[in-house]
């Protein structure tokens, strides 16, 4: 292990100290990686694989045991393992730099339907929270606006680009809505009881939605005499073409969405967050939706509650046959995205197959964002994005990458805190 | 005394009864009687004697004579009372009667107030003995009225507002009087509670610590005071000192506030008398150790309404044993010798005094007891043995009933208040009720009557049918009114003498005059299937209490056992690094032995095969298990102290111990540069906050840095320090003042002992330890210099997230470093922050620990101290050393916990696997060898909770299906704390 890290640290010290990492450049060899176990992302496990990549797409994904040509640059990696990029489903992930410093957020717009807000304008590629990811195998993220009642419209990127036009792997993947909740909270700074009550507008809160569904399907069905922005941008959810993401908690609340949703002709939709959704199983099933779960590493939402309602939740919810993923939803979320593998890692702890628990943020993820033609697995023809880990990279001690690659190329693994890692280390040892 | 003449001298200027030497212009003088006596009453002198057919003599006010024999003189009004109850009238010892709440203070800027808006008097606001509610007292008559018809005849009554409140007023209720009568007493008692005045907006305290801390100290400047040491004139303290040997009662909010509330009175030796909340059942035993009289309220809430089940399965077992327990209170309370008397305080209404005082009864509660808490305890805790009784002498203040006052069934006729009557129900209306033949215009009608008092009613049928009817029964006159197609019959009459027969005169449809009569058919007996279902006359099961009285709570506290675990993999966090294959034994709490084939008699046994057994985790940072974090309304809050603030009901503390952490240092939080007092507690969840806080526990106080305490995100922060550059100063300044205050003391002078120095002066005496919530170099390096100015170390650095940058001078310093695993970018100051940080302050020979600082990371630190292998590759073994002895070390508790090794507490966790792999689950935490966390227990109680859940629904929906009241239901307010949290829990 200590070698790693020292060849590691050598490796790093050539590198010059800069502000961000440079993007890599387009794969011009192929690359033949042999001898890990493999983890494709769909449930299945090669042992001793081979895996070749061109042009940044998959060309071969096998057993290293075939006697076939190894295309261009080969990498030894046995025992190691080898994953597709994981992707963080309804990130911020370059919003905002420092959450305290207003100035460096933009993740949550004014007004209450906004629909025509597109989070992808606005993403930072050269993060210093951004490249912080790579090190930890989180290749890709659905970039989210958050807030309002309709937050707006989330784009796919890839971690390792110059701007968010080349960062983009789907433009304007889905739109985003907050569903409102049948409980309100007493305000305690004003000396009320802080427990949560029915809250008495729920039922107009839901007609508003109705109401704004109706208008923007009239809208689009008419003459449109003077342009719409916010109904334009709704576009897609009525011909199927976009998803939309109903971010709420509740199986009444859940039951409600579905059914409003689909009522105003919207069927293309997935459920975020879904507290309860354990209680309507059967019409997720029936209606094929899948639940992008909240982070594991939360408390439970209620005393009663067992401790590890929210490790278990993963297991309890793929036994029922619903397709799951894990979103980033929540206190510091930025800054704990890279932390997405050790969620995964959770949920496998509690119950889950390690390789379902893989598939949550890798196929499943993919299939949930409408892009498993592109990523998510390790299959010929997709996209060749995918990392080199130590060890089970679901597992802190071991989810140490040596390589990763998106879209064939060769990323760097510094970021602005392996610099100063590096910096320090040495300024001690020269001491 | 004098004093107390010229009150009642200036009261009497404005009222109608005046006294006899005022002069009279209204008419010529005249002399009222004012001797009654009742005879043949039932009379309860006090709540154990108990006089039959005796008679009752009052004159002037006073009780003169009771007994069976007492002669009666002439010219008394004498009343019979055959078969009739006397009881002495009710006191409610603990009430805001006709002082008004003054108006909250509004503000005067936008900034926050630091300084107190007094002059001459304490320099905190909300400190305010000197409050002498006289001037505000208006006689409420409606209100008193109230609490006449409920049996009472004395209330004691203060305003309401502040930590130490003023005096109080002991208030006859006569409405009959001027105040110059019935104003028993202008100095009834003193008041205190931990809520803040309305009337001023100083910021401090902002938590229920300060408030604590505040007491104290208001006390021991009180004597410094009173010792003539203060130059200038505080008249706070000068009332403080006066009120001093006042009955001196508390009001408190729960039960733990009231623990709170006795602890504080024992430090500064006052006894007080609590006002608790009727959750006292919930930790009965503390409550009885406390040997405080309490008074008690008696404010049962309503069931929920748990028909809709998605709201049902809102509300927390917590809430709905509340419900289903609290109505048990007063028969745990008395029959555990606690010595309380009742009240009326937080009721909606005086009216349901009485229906919660039944129902009480219905669950055990003695009657006799009823009556003393009523009557004779509040006397004696107000010190006053002439009310609370019929004893001659004593104030003629009794009430008249039909019989036993505690049954549903009776009236109260008249409360006699200071020998004035009160009617409440008039005794002398004649009882009607039952069924009659009611004969008007040739034709006949069923009258049937029922209720009691003025409130009887009549309704009218013929055969089946009803017929539309009103009926009045009113100064011995029936009036009867029926509604038929033809047209209306108006009836008028009276009852016969003491016959079964109604007579009077009708008026027909078209207005001839005629006459009427209604004859009693059957002895008037009530039909039982009338009678209201309700719950009320049926005490519900009682669901047992568990500790705490929460979900998952213990029903039986965890013994200490000899607990052998066999064939384990042993992680000693000791210089023998792993062992694997051994037996560990645990006895009488410690680790006596590590070895192989170990035996030991009665031990439970466990097979540790493929099992993995570590010390308990130690998180350095938390803040769970306390209801407040900050008291942030000053620059420095050395004085107060988590330990004051403990919160043993804490779900988290079960979470925690779920994910094997045993020990947490609760930190005060970085609202401010010097924050408060640590406290070090083991998760032994059930137990009380007492035996969680270590014995004999090392020192600890919060310290903070950069954005936090110079208010960087607050809109209007106005406080002292407002840069880094003002913290250096402030803390300087402390310490210098510390350092003089502290040679004084030592110099044998005289010296006001002050609560923030004395901590300060221990820790430059190297008797308590700080932990610096600090984040960059340029602090944690300041900080380590103003220590050395003043010769002390700071001994950890908490957060410490750019330790890296100076870990060669931390290593010099000899501080600690307690970091955030992977924790950045959530704030300017943690740009820089890496996650490779407590590796190299590892390798550069800092202790490191990594700390949670997080209810919801401190219950899976193992994950986190894993990270340190990933970034910066630390060794698995030194990994693990950083959640458990090295976090023990920053605590000086290494030679209690933190490794496995012989000697040590018995606090261990055996994991299923690695124990940090992601993969690893707890599968028992022990602590003092017991065991308070395991995987299979925890199964069952999730079971259980969901029965008793079930049950409680279903006796929730029996109360509404009959007829009971019920609220909407309500999901518990939670907050999740962290360094920077400023609210508090209100439980």
């Amino acid at each position: 292990m200590k070698k790693i890290i020292y060849s590691l640290l050598v490796f790093f010290c050539i590198g010059n100290i800069v502000a961000q990492q440079t993007p890599a450049d387009k794969q011009s060899t192929a690359i033949s990686i042999e001898g890990a176990t493999a983890h494709l992302g769909n449930g299945e496990v090669i042992e001793n694989s081979l895996i070749m990549f061109n042009e940044g797409k998959i060309t071969f994904v096998g057993s290293a045991m075939l006697k076939i040509a190894r295309m261009g640059t080969v990498i030894n990696a046995t025992g190691k393992h080898i994953y597709p990029g994981f992707i963080a489903v309804n990130a911020t992930l370059g919003l905002a730099e420092i959450d305290a410093v207003k100035a460096s957020v933009d993740v949550d717009e004014i007004g209450i339907n906004n629909p025509h807000i597109r989070s992808l304008i606005a993403y930072n590629a050269e993060s210093k929270v951004v490249e912080s990811m790579r090190p930890n195998g989180v290749l890709m993220a659905q970039i989210t606006p958050r807030g309002g009642s309709i937050s707006g419209t989330s784009s796919i990127v890839q971690l390792d680009a110059w701007n968010w036009e080349d960062a983009a792997i789907k433009v304007d993947d889905a739109i985003h809505m907050n569903w409102p909740s049948s409980f309100t909270r007493g305000r305690w700074w004003l000396g009320e009881d802080p427990a949560l009550k029915p809250d008495t507008r729920y039922g107009k809160n839901t007609d508003d939605i109705k109401m704004y569904f109706a208008n923007a399907k009239n809208y689009l069905a008419g003459q449109k005499s003077t342009i719409n922005l916010p109904f334009e941008a709704m576009k897609g959810l009525f011909n199927g073409s976009q998803r939309l993401f109903i971010h709420v908690n509740g199986q009444k609340e859940i039951t409600d969405a579905i059914t409003i949703a689909k009522n105003a002709g919207i069927n293309n939709i997935a459920l975020v967050n879904a507290e309860g959704a354990e209680s309507v199983t059967d019409l997720l099933v029936k209606n094929d939706i899948g639940v992008v779960l909240e982070r594991p590493h939360r408390n439970p939402n209620s005393e009663d509650d067992a401790y590890d309602y929210t490790y278990t939740i993963a297991k309890t919810l793929t036994d029922k046959g619903i397709t799951i993923a894990i979103g980033m939803e929540g206190q510091m979320e930025r800054m704990n995205t890279r932390n997405l593998p050790f969620y995964a890692g959770t949920f496998s702890a509690h119950g889950l197959d390690k390789e379902d628990a893989l598939k949550m943020i890798t196929s499943n993820s993919a299939k949930i964002l409408g892009v498993s033609g592109m990523v998510g697995t390790l299959e010929v023809g997709k996209d060749a994005t995918l990392f080199i880990s130590e060890g089970d990279a679901l597992d802190m001690r071991t989810n140490i990458l040596s390589k990763a690659f998106i879209q064939g190329r060769d990323i760097s693994l510094e970021t602005h805190q392996t610099e100063l890692w590096k910096r320090y280390s040495n300024k001690y040892k020269s001491e | 005394m004098r004093k107390l003449i010229l009150l009642l001298f200036f009261f009497s200027l404005h009222i109608l009864h005046a006294q006899e030497y005022f002069p009279t212009d209204s008419g010529v003088k005249t002399n009222k009687n004012t001797a009654f006596a009742f005879t043949n009453a039932t009379i309860y002198v006090t709540p154990t004697e108990v006089l039959k057919n005796a008679t009752l003599l009052i004159k002037d006010g006073k009780v003169d004579a009771v007994g069976k024999n007492v002669k009666i003189p002439e010219g008394t009004i004498t009343t019979d009372l055959k078969g009739k109850t006397i009881y002495s009238s009710f006191i409610d010892a603990y009430s805001g009667f006709g002082i008004s709440k003054p108006k909250r203070a509004v503000s005067r800027s936008r900034g926050v107030q630091y300084e107190a808006s007094r002059e001459g008097y304490y320099w905190n606001d909300h400190i305010r003995p000197d409050t002498n509610p006289i001037s505000a007292f208006k006689f409420d008559s409606k209100k008193a009225k109230d609490f006449i018809n409920a049996g009472f005849g004395v209330v004691n009554t203060h305003m309401q507002d502040g930590i130490i409140r003023g005096n109080g007023l002991l208030i006859a209720l006569n409405p009959n009087a001027s105040d110059a009568y019935r104003i028993l007493n202008t100095k009834s008692a003193q008041y205190f509670s931990f809520d803040k005045s309305v009337q001023s907006r100083q910021a401090y305290p902002s938590s229920r610590m300060g408030a604590m801390a505040l007491l104290r100290q208001t006390y021991l400047d009180a004597d410094w005071y009173a010792k003539g040491n203060m130059k200038n004139k505080d008249m706070a303290l000068e009332a403080l000192n006066a009120n001093k040997n006042l009955t001196q009662i508390f009001e408190t909010g729960n039960h733990l506030d009231a623990l709170r509330a006795d602890k504080i009175g024992d430090e500064i030796g006052v006894k007080f008398t609590i006002v608790g909340s009727g959750d006292e059942y919930e930790r009965v035993s503390d409550i009885k150790a406390t040997n405080a009289n309490f008074i008690i309220p008696i404010n049962f809430s309503n069931a929920y309404d748990v028909s809709n089940p998605l709201l049902a399965q809102q509300i927390s077992l917590r809430d709905m044993r509340k419900w289903n327990q609290e109505p048990s209170n007063l028969s745990v309370l008395s029959k555990n010798e606690v010595n309380f008397a009742l009240t009326t305080h937080k009721l909606k209404s005086t009216k349901s005094f009485h229906k919660n005082l039944q129902k009480a009864i219905t669950y055990g509660f003695d009657e006799t007891k009823a009556l003393a808490a009523l009557t004779t305890v509040p006397a004696s805790i107000l010190g006053n043995s002439s009310i609370g009784n019929l004893k001659s002498g004593s104030h003629a203040n009794f009430i008249i009933t039909s019989g036993n006052v505690f049954d549903a069934k009776t009236s109260i006729y008249e409360n006699w208040v200071q020998g004035a009557k009160n009617i409440v129900s008039d005794m002398t209306i004649k009882d009607i009720t039952g069924d009659y033949m009611l004969s008007v215009n040739n034709k006949n009608y069923q009258l049937s009557v029922t209720g009691s008092g003025a409130k009887q009613k009549g309704a009218i049928k013929q055969g089946d049918k009803k017929i539309k009817s009103k009926f009045s029964f009113k100064d011995d006159w029936i009036a009867i009114t029926l509604n038929e197609d033809s047209g209306y019959t108006r009836m008028i009459g009276k009852v016969i003498n003491s016959s079964n027969l109604m007579e009077g005169t009708a008026f027909d449809t078209k207005g001839n005059e005629t006459t009427w009569s209604a004859s009693k058919k059957v002895a008037n007996s009530k039909k039982s299937s009338k009678k209201k279902k309700g719950a009320d006359n049926n005490a519900l099961t009682v669901m047992p209490v568990s500790y705490p009285n929460i979900g998952f709570g213990n029903y039986v506290q965890p013994e200490q056992q000899t607990i052998l675990i066999k064939n384990v993999t042993v992680w000693t966090s000791e210089d023998e690094g792993i062992l694997e294959n051994k037996d560990v034994l645990l006895k009488d709490g410690k680790i006596t032995q590590i070895g192989k084939g170990l035996k030991a008699r009665k031990a439970l046994e466990i097979d540790g095969t493929g099992k993995h057994l570590t010390a308990g985790i130690v998180d350095e940072h938390s803040h769970i298990a306390a209801t407040s974090i900050n008291e942030g309304a000053q620059n420095s809050s050395a004085e107060v102290t988590i330990e004051d603030v403990v919160d043993p009901t804490d779900i988290n503390i079960y979470r925690n111990i779920s994910g094997g952490t045993t020990t947490a240092q609760i930190l005060h939080g970085s609202a401010n540069p010097i924050g408060g007092r640590s406290a070090i507690i083991k998760l032994k969840w059930g137990e009380n906050a007492e035996s969680m806080i270590y014995d004999d526990t090392p020192k600890f106080i919060k310290f903070a840095l950069g954005e936090n305490v110079k208010q960087s995100r607050s809109s209007n922060g106005t406080r002292f320090p407002q840069t880094r550059m003002g913290v250096e100063q402030m803390i300087t300044d402390y310490f210098t003042r510390a350092k003089e205050y502290d040679a004084l003391k030592k110099s044998g002078q005289p010296y006001r002992k002050d609560l923030e120095m004395e901590t300060l002066a221990e820790i430059l005496n190297k008797e308590r330890f700080i932990s610096c919530h600090s984040y960059v170099q340029s602090e944690i390096n300041m900080l380590m210099k103003v220590a050395d100015k003043f010769d002390f170390n700071i001994n950890t650095f908490t957060h410490i997230l750019e330790g890296y940058k100076v870990a060669d001078k931390m290593a010099e310093h000899g501080v600690g470093g307690s970091t955030f695993s992977d924790w950045w970018a959530y704030k300017y100051e943690v740009n820089d922050a890496i996650p490779y940080n407590a590796a190299i302050m590892h390798n550069a020979g800092v202790t490191v620990a990594i700390n949670s600082d997080d209810r919801e990371m401190s219950r899976r630190l193992n994950q986190e101290a894993a990270k340190t292998i990933k970034y910066g590759g630390m060794s698995e073994l030194e990994a693990w050393k950083t959640v458990t002895i090295n976090p023990a070390k920053l605590l000086h508790i290494d030679d209690k916990v933190g490794s496995i090794k012989e000697g040590k507490d018995a606090d261990v966790v055996l994991w299923n696997n690695h124990p940090m792999s992601i993969y690893a689950k707890v599968e028992k935490t022990i602590i003092d060898g017991k065991v308070f966390f395991d995987r299979a227990e925890d199964t069952k109680k999730r079971v259980a909770i969901k029965e008793e859940k079930s049950k409680l629904i279903n006796m929730m929906l029996n109360e509404k299906m009959n007829g009971g009241k019920t609220k909407v239901p309500m999901k518990r307010g939670d907050i999740n704390f962290h360094c920077d949290t400023l609210e508090e829990l209100k439980n």
